[in-house]
């Protein structure tokens, strides 16, 4: 909302002057943020009221240029050249004369210019920083200056400033002059002055028109009031066009602008009826299946049964609190006027205004609650300046329908803001504040001997209902700038859970790895589970759909973190990176085959445990996982020697080296799962749970995803892995090793770790390690085969080892080895 | 050449005298002393220290000398062998000195080589600047608490004392998922954990909640639809506003230097009551020290006590909320958003692996 400062402050009294930038800030102090304070114009030098006296055409030009005569002094005609056409002969009109600097550093001399001479500029709006353009130059009603009168001031008004507000949601009463106006003198503690209470609603002769509500749920109140023998010519008056300039309203006409100017001061929208165009009783009602609306903005809208509407004997007319309607819209001819103010039920128009996606004015203030005690003393000051100003007459009678509901008194202990707060406030502060706002106020003391406060609150204030929003009013008036900062007495916390430091110590791992990381969006494309290649009931493929996605075909929740890890690998390609390495951590999101419904839960107690339970079950499964990817070279030549490719092998080692951060041994083993190639795909266990994949991608998969060849990639689900704490305590033996080292032919398909689990078995506890230094196939081991050659390390805990002893744990190792594997020692 | 049996001869025994004598000594040290390297010494040796050295022969005579003389004979000659001895062994230690500094001078190599045949790895600013944040409340007695980012509206909405159509408090940028009405939705927020926490802990509460949020805002220069924010929340007896500016002060200072604080602006969110909005005093902020906007907070609406079996005459509690992504905007002065959300390495890397 924006709102001229000079109006917001119209009756306050000030002891001392305040600038905008003070206001704005008193504003801000009490929870209304000011987005913008603009200071209208600077202007300075000769800008004066001038009279079109003779307006010339000049022809020849691309666009209409006009070559005028304007009066602006007694005997002083000043030629113009001017481009706007929306005024004429006769008009007044405001001229920038040379010498005048216009906002913006806008310096006016005399030119020449479309071959003549111009002294001066027909100011526009826009020009003398008054609002927007408004289709051209700035047109004054006539008669409110005269030629050569100074316009700065005491016309236009620009030593003033426009007050951007945000206001939240919660106070729809400050959508108003009335509203703000009073916080602003609660913020600077000036007497309050109610601009609703200073209209006169005198007693009114039997209904003006025939009302009947039908959904009094939905419509708490509803007045109307006529104005009889409108001239339709009669123009706004200067300085309500002025006003609703800066509030950022466009002109209508004199009825329109004046139901926006009330609704602007006192905060009830309203609106106004041709009474010539209606028929009949008016009827407020739900609208019915198929009904049908052309409102103003010329939409012919389909109704729904949940719209509430407001019909005469032809149908619906209006869309209640949202917009009117065309058919008895207020227009060029209109004389006789019904101007109507309702109270409409906050929800019914948040709904309709969403519906519709009709967010107006109205329905804004609808939305965040609007004083139902307002509407006669509303209409009354609209009908009043409808008579000065339209000319017209006020019909005596008055209809209005409805009871509304005004907020309850409620009591509170008087220290509960001294207690929210964690401040003494000064005695008398609570009471004082409350009657401020509006309240009605009485001090007491409770049966338990309790000093309290009943507080009344206003009709303008729905939203205080509990004694915490009373607390908030003290503390917010008060000001928060008044709240010590003091640190609780906090508990000793345990640090951080083991599943949180392993997350954080597998991170750290993969980056001090080499790994980059990096957090790709979770929303992936339905189409990314047939490029990688899944079975059609890989448990992947069961992904939960995003109903309004930013990218109407990236709408599924991922199931695994290689499709977000990929698709940012290929961006770093394109960017030209090469060797990349990059992982993830993050949690995906796994659906069970069947959804639970989510539970109707209450909110006014804790739930019971079914309940919890239920609204657990219906939640997917949403595991952390970490996932890496990797391309191009993972050591890169240089100086030293050949580069070394990222390889399967690099990707189990990203997940062992994850694993080891958890302190938990990664068992591998040969697998095929997709979207890895088949024959260097490894599946992780630890024991015997599944916890993931690694390897190299299907050489279709990096196809047909453009990716460099040879991705690989892993992934593990971190919730998988056991977090059982890790205590080692190695005995460390003192006495020498014996090493031995042996070669053992197998076949080719025997997976080393096989055999390795086999030398260690039967190499007992005298084997100290048994680490792979060597693979070789060819002719020496024949085909089919291949020699793993072992380093093996002999040490007993109590004794220097023999090598006769070493020995016979050696054969004990090959041994089992031949056993378990169908290795033979290579000769 | 003499033996030990030949009949005495005073001129042979003139190989005795002092003068020959010195004169070995003399010859031996310059041979020694041009020996330019230790082959060279070792092949001058046997001349002057081996069998058939002019010292050597000369001590087979002094048997030839009559008794009386011989003790002072032998004395002379093995005061000039240890006098050889000693050049030579001078000698000996200068060149293999020399030898050592040359094989270090030969071995010296660029040590500016560069040596990165792995990449270097880094972690995102995001998850070190939550961790960091993090590290700041577990040092103060806080604990880290997480949830789930498809959640339950009534974890998201509900028990947060959001009313249903009501204008303040709808939640119109949150990503909805099929069917249709089911009830989820992508945590619009971090708050819902607050309620996660408050039925599943005991009283009193202490603990933030960094986490992955989800608005259907386009990705541009300062937004973007998949952001992180980090909220705190505390339950306990006798809280206070005045305990939550406190918090949020030394929040601050430990995250902006000693000279930072904060400032409440009174504001509105449906689970908070009273509610504000804070600005932090940052003094390195790009065009001069000042307060940047930083996040919400307030005192924990009594309603959502209630929601989770909590009684607000007992206690009260404050929670408060920060997004990430903003916090690094401001703090590192990062222009564009998107680079955060990208995944160019160039962007992740120099922020190495701890914030």
């Amino acid at each position: 909302m924006r709102i001229p400062v000079s109006w917001l402050t119209e009756n306050l009294t000030f002891p001392e002057p305040r600038s905008p930038e003070e206001i704005a800030e008193a504003l801000t102090g009490v929870g209304h943020q000011v987005g913008e304070v603009r200071r209208i114009g600077p202007v300075s030098g000769p800008v004066v009221v001038g009279l079109v006296v003779e307006v010339e055409e000049l022809t020849g030009f691309k666009k209409p240029i006009r070559y005028c005569k304007v009066e602006v002094d007694e005997d002083r005609v000043q030629p113009i050249v001017c481009g706007a056409t929306n005024f004429t002969e006769g008009d007044l009109v405001v001229v920038a004369l040379p010498g005048a600097v216009l906002p913006g550093g806008f310096a006016i001399s005399a030119r020449k210019t479309y071959g003549r001479l111009s002294e001066g500029m027909i100011c526009s709006a826009a020009e003398l920083g008054l609002g927007d353009d408004q289709g051209g130059i700035l047109v004054l009603p006539n008669g409110i200056a005269s030629p050569g009168d100074d316009a700065t001031e005491s016309v236009l008004g620009l030593d003033d400033a426009v007050l951007e507000m945000e206001i939240t949601a919660d106070r729809g009463y400050a959508l108003s002059v009335r509203g703000l106006g009073r916080d602003l003198a609660c913020a600077l503690d000036l007497p309050v002055h109610d601009l609703v209470a200073a209209v006169d609603v005198p007693p009114a002769e039997g209904d003006v028109w025939p009302v009947e509500v039908v959904d009094e749920r939905g419509c708490r109140r509803f007045t109307a009031r006529r104005v009889i023998g409108v001239d339709p010519t009669a123009p706004t008056p200067w300085w309500i066009r002025r006003r609703l300039m800066l509030a950022g309203v466009r002109s209508i006409s004199l009825p329109v602008d004046i139901t926006n100017y009330v609704m602007l001061e006192t905060g009830q929208p309203l609106h106004a009826f041709d009474a010539a165009k209606l028929r009949g009783k008016l009827v407020v009602r739900r609208a019915e299946a198929g009904e049908t609306l052309s409102t103003l903005d010329g939409v012919e809208r389909s109704l729904d049964t949940g719209d509430l509407i407001i019909c005469d004997d032809t149908g619906p007319i209006s869309l209640a609190g949202t917009m009117g309607g065309a058919s008895t819209e207020v227009g060029p001819r209109t004389t006789d006027i019904l101007l109507e103010a309702a109270n409409w039920e906050p929800s019914s128009i948040a709904r309709t205004a969403r519906r519709h996606r009709l967010p107006s004015e109205a329905s804004r203030r609808f939305e965040r609650g609007v004083d139902p005690a307002v509407t006669a003393a509303a209409l009354e000051r609209a009908a009043k300046l409808l008579d000065t100003y339209g000319d017209g007459h006020i019909h005596p009678g008055r209809t209005d329908v409805g009871d509304p509901v005004l907020p309850a008194p409620m009591t509170m202990p008087i220290d509960l803001p001294d207690r929210v707060a964690g401040v003494n406030y000064a005695r008398g502060v609570t009471a004082r504040r409350l009657g401020q706002i509006g309240c009605g106020i009485e001090v007491g003391t409770s049966e338990d001997g309790v000093p309290v406060v009943t507080a009344t609150p206003p009709s303008w204030r729905p939203d205080l209902l509990r004694p915490a929003d009373l607390a908030e009013e003290v503390l917010r008036l008060e000001g928060y700038h008044t709240i010590p900062s003091t640190l609780p007495p906090a508990p000793p916390g345990h640090g951080l859970t083991r599943a949180q430091r392993m997350r954080r110590a597998a991170s750290r791992a993969l980056a001090e790895a080499g790994y980059v990381e990096v957090l790709p969006f979770p929303f992936v494309a339905e189409t990314v589970w047939d490029d990688f290649g899944l079975d059609e009931d890989d448990v992947r493929r069961r992904t939960v759909r995003v109903l309004n996605p930013l990218e109407a075909d990236h709408a599924q929740l991922a199931t695994t973190l290689l499709p977000g890890l990929l698709d940012t690998l290929r961006r770093n390609v394109a960017r030209g990176h090469r060797d990349l390495a990059l992982f993830h951590i993050g949690q995906v999101t796994r659906p069970g085959p069947d959804r639970a419904p989510v539970p109707e839960v209450s909110v006014t107690a804790r739930p019971t445990d079914a309940e919890l339970a239920a609204l657990a079950a219906s939640l997917p499964a949403q595991p952390a996982h970490v996932g890496a990817v990797l391309a191009g070279n993972r050591e890169v030549p240089g100086w030293w020697g050949a580069g070394r490719e990222a390889s399967w092998a690099d990707a189990v080692q990203a997940a062992k080296t994850v694993a080891r951060a958890y302190g938990v041994e990664l068992i591998v083993a040969a697998a095929g799962l997709a979207p890895w190639h088949p024959g260097r795909c490894a599946e992780l266990r630890v024991g015997e749970q599944l916890v993931g994949h690694a390897g190299e991608l299907h050489p279709r998969v990096v196809d047909t995803l453009g990716l460099p060849k040879r991705t690989c990639a892993m992934e593990l689900d971190l919730d998988l892995l056991p977090l059982t704490e890790h205590r080692p305590a190695p005995p460390i033996s003192p006495y020498p090793p014996v090493l031995l080292d042996v070669a053992l032919v197998v076949d080719s398909h025997v997976p080393a770790e096989t055999v390795a689990d086999a030398l260690r078995q039967g190499g007992g506890d005298l084997l100290e390690d048994a680490r792979l230094f060597d693979v070789y196939t060819g002719a020496q081991v024949g085909p089919g085969k291949r020699s793993l050659a072992y380093a093996l390390r002999f040490r007993a805990p109590d004794r220097t080892l023999t090598v006769e002893d070493a020995v016979v744990a050696r054969d004990a190792a090959v041994a089992a080895a031949a056993d378990r594997c169908g290795a033979t020692l290579r000769g | 050449m003499s033996a030990a049996n030949d009949p005495y001869d005073p001129k042979q025994v003139a190989a005795l005298s002092p003068d020959v004598l010195g004169a070995a000594v003399e010859r031996a040290s310059e041979e020694f002393a041009g020996a330019v390297d230790l082959d060279t010494l070792s092949a001058t040796k046997p001349a002057h220290l081996g069998d058939k050295s002019a010292l050597l022969v000369a001590r087979r005579e002094i048997g030839a000398l009559p008794p009386a003389a011989r003790a002072e004979a032998g004395k002379r000659v093995n005061q000039a062998q240890q006098e050889i001895r000693a050049a030579f062994d001078a000698r000996r230690a200068q060149l293999e000195a020399e030898r050592a500094e040359r094989v270090l001078r030969e071995e010296t190599v660029d040590v500016t080589l560069p040596f990165d045949r792995v990449g270097k790895g880094a972690r995102h600013p995001v998850t070190t600047l939550a961790e960091r944040i993090s590290d700041v409340f577990i040092g103060m007695g806080y604990e880290i608490a997480e949830g789930p980012e498809l959640e339950a509206e009534w974890f998201t909405l509900d028990a947060l004392n959001f009313r249903k159509d009501h204008a303040a408090d709808a939640i119109r940028d949150g990503f909805h998922v099929a069917p249709e009405g089911c009830g989820l939705v992508l945590r619009t927020h971090t708050s819902p954990v607050q309620i996660r926490v408050l039925l599943e802990r005991d009283l009193p509460v202490y603990v933030v909640c960094p986490g992955r949020t989800y608005r259907t805002d386009a990705l541009d220069a300062t937004h973007s639809p998949v952001f992180h924010q980090v909220e705190g929340l505390v339950v306990d007896k006798g809280i206070t506003m005045a305990h939550l500016k406190g918090t949020l002060d030394a929040f601050a200072r430990a995250m902006f230097g000693e000279d930072s604080r904060t400032r409440l602006r009174p504001s509105f969110f449906p689970f908070t009551e009273p509610s504000a909005e804070v600005d932090v005093w940052f003094a390195e902020r790009e065009g001069g020290a000042g307060w940047v906007e930083w996040g919400g907070c307030g005192m924990v609406d009594p309603n959502v006590l209630r929601a989770c079996g909590i009684d607000p005459e007992t206690h009260s509690g404050f929670a408060f909320g920060m997004g990430i992504e903003r916090t690094l905007q401001f703090r590192n002065a990062i222009a564009d958003m998107r680079d955060m959300v990208e995944g160019d390495v160039r962007f992740t890397v120099p922020f190495g692996t701890e914030a």
